[in-house]
């Protein structure tokens, strides 16, 4: 039984995969229907999004900070980079990606600009460089939205894009999209980068106290635009992945998603003092998040539920994580 | 004497900032705009839209002065509205003048409704704060989602619409010729100025928050205390929702979304210390004022909702700045 | 003859007003286990970082190798072999036993990859060259303090240093844990690297170091091999003073009762059947070493251990002291150890923190008086000699002397009958520590407070007290009157306990 705790603690993911294994287990019982490939490919489809934002806010959070701007950032450079390529008529994919990219990097290192040099604490900084640059693109580049007739063809072609497809019981196929491979692919880079190299190593260093990672030798201000800037970028290319994967840009859109994302980072078990949280965790949290939110329906739930429901996996998940912290402590 | 004076300088200078960016505020929309911003109405008008922000600056400002946040005042307020107005519905006809002209006995019990709900929901994050030491930033991400999520719950999504006429007297009434919200939030506001100054509580939040270990090794009730003041913020947010839903004579589960990055600007520019120990009620009437002349002055020249975003924001970031650069100097 | 490892010569450095080193000239040989001795607040932090590159001197110069050297930096410190061990050991404890040892070599060498197979090799060798077994994958926050402590130490011996500077290593340290740190010191020097070990405890001195420096404010007042030293000459020369003669002199007078009587008081793993009476005026010392229970002794008696066994009266009555308000509202102040973590509201003025636990006294429903607050708080910075023209300066403006008055005071105004001081004068400056002990003596002589003096300072214990106590491993070993015993007597104690 100790056995189990003490794996438990060295590997908080064990945690979430359990939690996620009932849940799947449970809502399979109630509805049979979730196993259906399509329901599970959908509900794949449905945590790339969620997904790979939740690696910028992991970013963040291991370096002990918070992000809120990112949703904003995210479409910002979605809905920048579509009129530009509306604008100026290109429409491969590489370059609108590096574009989008480019922004969200651009911003983040703004909110590193304003925590590093300006000592803010980044809840307050995130929410300032949040609503700015969402005012900025409403007000000033355009608030109406991009659909479909408009959008670039190539892009909606990449979004489209299905790894297999399989044929369901009652004859209808169903594909699983492509995206999750760009999610599990970012995913791997970043897990690569947090765990086998040294400015990753920074991260979970500066997260774990600054004052000793600036004694051991790391550069903490390299390390925090490092963060920043790569959550930013992680933000833009979302954002535009995003807008290929539902055919539109919308400025309004994302608008509260950040709550989301912060929720399946916690359930992931990443701590909010920073120095704690893995890809894994992350992955296994967003997936988490989005079954049990897609599934209310399939429930028999309403889905104006869905806002309680997340709220109290973040209250419930943030309860656990202190819990278990100050057991640490004791 | 030197002593006076000495005390003077040392207290009012973030004051004396406040009030000359006031005024230059003033002086640029009057410039800007001479004709239309020098009219009695836009000033009137102000004194109707601003208190409700205002005592959400103040919510904020409470919660900040022990280092935490409430990022669930928008939640509280909102939810804290639709309760009574659901409460009237279910009391007078959903519409018409039955509704209208409810007697005052059942409008108090309606006030009495909201102000509870705004009290409780303050009591549940100060619980999860001081009992189950979940981080404030989480907990009231996670309860503003839940509070949120019941406003959907029980309106399913469209705003509850009509409210009595007493009730709207609170929004758009006037008593002396001056606007009733206003009379409100600056008998609120010098209440929770003489708190601050001069009551034990008020004195002992400052404490806490400057260093939480001290104040319990001084043998101050952290726990309670603490918990006390999430449960006025509760209580100022539900006042704020008051004010709300009777000068729009409806209330909905997104409204005053953009409150929320306002508020903590309010406070942040009025010299709270995020981090704790040090807030200022004269510098929230100030920095209101400034940016509600500011965001009027705006309007006029018929700058954009979201353009006012983008400037508020702005002003956030660049207060962070002005606050680190004066930390420098000093 | 060679040159010495590192060599300071008339170092001089001020910080705005404050002189923290004043010509002080110091040097330590290669191999040599050289101790550096003074209270707390003496400078010898400040010397640390001077040896380590992170201040610049003033005035006078550091040589190493006998090569003068222009500006000594944190990377050139460590480039000639100056590593220092800092009292909170500087470790991630998110990370793992190997990746703490590992991280400052593999930054050292520029590498931006990371190789886990290398890292452990990197951390086996380490831990092997320590001689020492620990769990390379445990994350260190799991390891006791021994066992971060020993991390630490292995990380720094990694890059081959010549001087190993350690600052206060035995704080947290048990007696069987200060004799393991000691084998590692001296076979560490046995490999020529020399060790600076800073410490205000005389026993450790006494027992590791062969040269010994003695710095007083700021200033070096003794030093030399240490056959020159024994107790009485380290702490004359630490603390400046002769030890009064006659301690603190109390009579009992006729028919009085005890304040406070302790019986069997127990907290499993902590105290363990504790009893103790303090009699109105009396100063009761409490020495221990630390883990010996005195801390929680105090804790208990002020409300912050509710699970306590035993019975606790107080004035005759008895009383369940299981929250800290109760244990103020039966009369017990508490001056905590860390006046600037625990004692303190650093951002706040004087007189907030003069008044922090006067405020309910001092409302009328809730609301402040502000004359009698004011009258308190100006009555109360003139009785405790308070250095500052008005109330409302920040606490921070005062020296650590004044501040301990600030919370000295701060009880005072809640009119208490048993005062618990722990540490009650650490990080003071000397002249400032003798005015406080008068005040405490006086409070105790004139108003009938007792006292219980928690410390370390064993002349401050002998000067003050008429009685002390001596704990060990949550037990009470002994109970002495001050004519009975000595500052040396006490010492031999403590040390047979280690």
């Amino acid at each position: 039984m100790s056995g189990i705790a003490a794996a438990f603690r060295r590997h908080p993911e064990l945690m979430v995969a359990a939690i996620l294994v009932v849940t799947v287990v449970t809502i399979g019982l109630v509805n049979p229907v979730f196993w259906q490939p399509s329901n599970l490919f959908s509900l794949l489809r449905a945590s790339v999004i969620t997904g790979i934002l939740g690696l910028a806010v992991l970013l963040v959070m291991l370096s002990g900070g918070i992000d809120v701007s990112f949703p904003a950032f995210a479409i910002a450079a979605m809905y920048l980079t579509v009129k530009a390529m509306i604008a100026w008529g290109f429409d491969s994919i590489l370059p609108a990606f590096a574009m989008a990219t480019g922004i969200g990097l651009l911003l983040g290192l703004v909110n590193a600009v304003f925590v590093h040099y300006l000592r803010m604490i980044p809840l307050i900084v995130t929410l300032g460089t949040g609503t700015a640059v969402r005012g900025f693109i409403l007000g000033i580049v355009g608030t109406s939205q991009i659909n479909i007739d408009q959008m670039p063809q190539r892009l909606i072609e990449f979004g489209r894009g299905q790894l297999f497809s399989v044929t369901q019981a009652d004859g209808s196929q169903t594909g699983l999209s492509a995206m999750v491979l760009v999610y599990a692919l970012i995913a791997l880079l970043v897990h690569l980068l947090l765990r086998y190299t040294m400015v990753g190593r920074g991260i979970y260093a500066l997260g774990g106290g600054e004052e000793a990672a600036r004694r051991v030798g790391f550069n903490i201000r390299q390390t925090t635009f490092l963060v920043y800037g790569l959550a930013g970028a992680i933000a833009g290319f979302a954002g535009l992945l995003h807008g290929a994967m539902i055919w539109t840009a919308n400025p309004r859109d994302m608008v509260g998603l950040e709550l989301d994302v912060i929720a399946a980072v916690v359930l992931g078990g990443a701590s909010i003092f920073g120095g704690r949280g893995s890809v894994i965790g992350t992955i296994l949290g967003g997936l988490t998040l989005i079954v049990i939110t897609n599934s209310l329906i399939i429930l028999g739930i309403d889905t104006t539920w869905q806002r309680v429901v997340v709220g109290l996996i973040v209250i419930t998940a943030t309860a656990a994580t202190a819990w278990r912290d100050r057991k640490r402590i004791a | 004497m030197t002593a006076i004076a000495q005390r003077l300088r040392r207290v009012d200078t973030n004051l004396l900032q406040l009030a000359l960016l006031t005024v230059l505020i003033f002086a640029a929309m009057a410039a800007l705009n001479p004709e239309r911003f020098l009219r009695p109405y836009v000033f009137e008008s102000i004194t109707f839209v601003a208190p409700e922000l205002g005592l959400l600056a103040i919510a904020m400002m409470v919660a900040m002065l022990t280092g935490g946040i409430d990022l669930s005042v928008i939640g509280i307020a909102n939810l804290s509205c639709i309760l009574a107005g659901l409460f009237f519905h279910a009391v007078g006809a959903p519409r018409g003048p039955e509704l209208a002209n409810l007697a005052w006995p059942l409008v108090a019990a309606g006030i009495g409704l909201a102000l509870c709900t705004g009290l409780l929901a303050g009591a549940i994050n100060g619980l999860l704060i001081t009992r189950l030491r979940v981080t404030p930033i989480l907990a009231t991400i996670g309860t503003g989602q839940v509070y949120t999520g019941i406003c959907l719950v029980l309106t399913g999504g469209p705003a509850v619409v009509g409210f009595p006429k007493l009730w709207g007297l609170i929004g758009n009434g006037t008593a002396f010729g001056i606007a009733v919200p206003l009379i409100v939030f600056l008998v609120v506001a010098a209440l929770v100025w003489f708190m601050l100054a001069r009551t034990a509580f008020g004195i002992n939040l400052a404490l806490i928050g400057t260093n939480a270990r001290a104040a319990a090794f001084a043998g101050l009730r952290t726990g309670r205390t603490v918990f006390l003041s999430y449960v006025l913020t509760g209580g100022l947010a539900s006042i704020a929702g008051i004010l709300l839903s009777g000068r729009t004579n409806a209330a909905k589960s997104d409204y005053g979304v953009s409150y929320l990055l306002q508020a903590v600007l309010i406070a942040v520019l009025a010299g709270t210390n995020p981090a704790g120990g040090r807030a200022s009620v004269p510098g929230i009437v100030l920095a209101l004022a400034a940016l509600m002349l500011l965001s009027s002055g705006l309007q006029i020249m018929r700058f954009s909702n979201f353009l006012v975003d983008l400037i508020w924001g702005g002003f956030l970031l660049l207060s962070i700045a002005l606050a680190a650069w004066r930390n420098r100097t000093r | 003859m060679a040159a010495p490892l590192i060599e300071l010569r008339h170092v001089g450095k001020s910080f705005a007003a404050v002189r923290a080193l004043e010509d002080v000239s110091l040097s330590i040989g290669r191999g040599e286990i050289h101790c550096l001795a003074g209270e707390n607040g003496s400078g010898k932090s400040t010397l640390i970082k001077v040896v380590s590159g992170v201040w610049q001197p003033d005035q006078g110069e550091l040589l190493i190798d006998g090569q003068r050297i222009e500006s000594m930096t944190p990377r050139a410190a460590i480039a000639q072999g100056v590593q220092v061990i800092y009292q909170d050991f500087s470790l991630f404890g998110n990370l793992s036993v190997a990746e703490n040892l590992a991280l400052s070599s593999e930054l050292q060498e520029g590498r931006k990859l990371v190789s886990w197979r290398r890292v452990r090799q990197i951390a086996r060798q380490a831990i092997d060259r320590l001689g020492v077994e620990l769990d390379l994958d445990a994350p260190v926050e799991t390891l006791p303090t021994s066992g971060k402590q020993l991390v630490a130490i292995a990380r720094a011996l990694m890059s081959d240093p010549r001087l190993l500077i350690m600052d206060e290593p035995t704080t947290a340290l048990t007696g069987r844990e200060v004799a393991a740190l000691f084998r590692v010191v001296r076979d560490i020097q046995s490999r020529g690297i020399a060790v600076l070990f800073v410490s205000h405890k005389m026993r450790e001195m006494l027992e590791i170091s062969e040269r010994l420096t003695v710095i007083r404010n700021g200033r070096v007042v003794a030093a030399g091999p240490i056959a020159e030293f024994d107790e009485a000459a380290i702490t004359r020369a630490m603390t400046g003073q002769e030890i009064a003669a006659e301690g603190y002199r109390w009579e009992p007078s006729p028919g009085a009762a005890p304040l406070l009587e302790v019986e069997g008081l127990t907290i499993p793993g902590q105290l363990e059947d504790v009893s103790l009476r303090v009699m109105p005026g009396e100063i009761v010392g409490v020495s221990g070493l630390l883990g010996s229970g005195r801390t929680e002794l105090a804790l208990a008696l002020f409300g912050m251990r509710p699970g306590y066994a035993g019975r606790i009266r107080i004035g005759g009555r008895e009383v369940r002291l299981d929250s800290v308000q109760r244990a103020i509202g039966h009369g017990i102040a508490y001056v905590p150890e860390d006046r600037l973590t625990e004692g303190l509201f650093l951002a706040q003025t004087i007189d907030r923190n003069m008044l922090a636990t006067s405020l309910p006294r001092l409302s009328r429903a809730g609301v402040i008086q502000p004359g009698r607050a004011a009258r308190d708080a100006a009555g109360m910075i003139r009785e405790m000699a308070i250095a500052t023209p008005t109330g409302d300066r920040p606490v921070t403006q005062l020296s650590g002397g004044n501040q301990q008055r600030v919370v000295i005071g701060r009880w005072l105004l809640n009119d208490p009958r048993l005062l618990i001081l722990n540490g009650p004068t650490v990080g003071v400056d000397v002249g400032s520590k003798s005015g406080i002990h008068r005040k405490i003596r006086e409070l105790a002589r004139a108003r009938g407070l007792g006292v219980l003096m928690i410390s370390d300072d064993l002349p401050e214990l002998v000067e003050n007290c008429n009685r002390i106590l001596v704990l060990h491993r949550g037990r009470l070993v002994s109970d002495t009157p001050v004519e009975a015993t000595s500052e040396t007597a006490l010492g031999e104690q403590l040390a047979a306990l280690a």
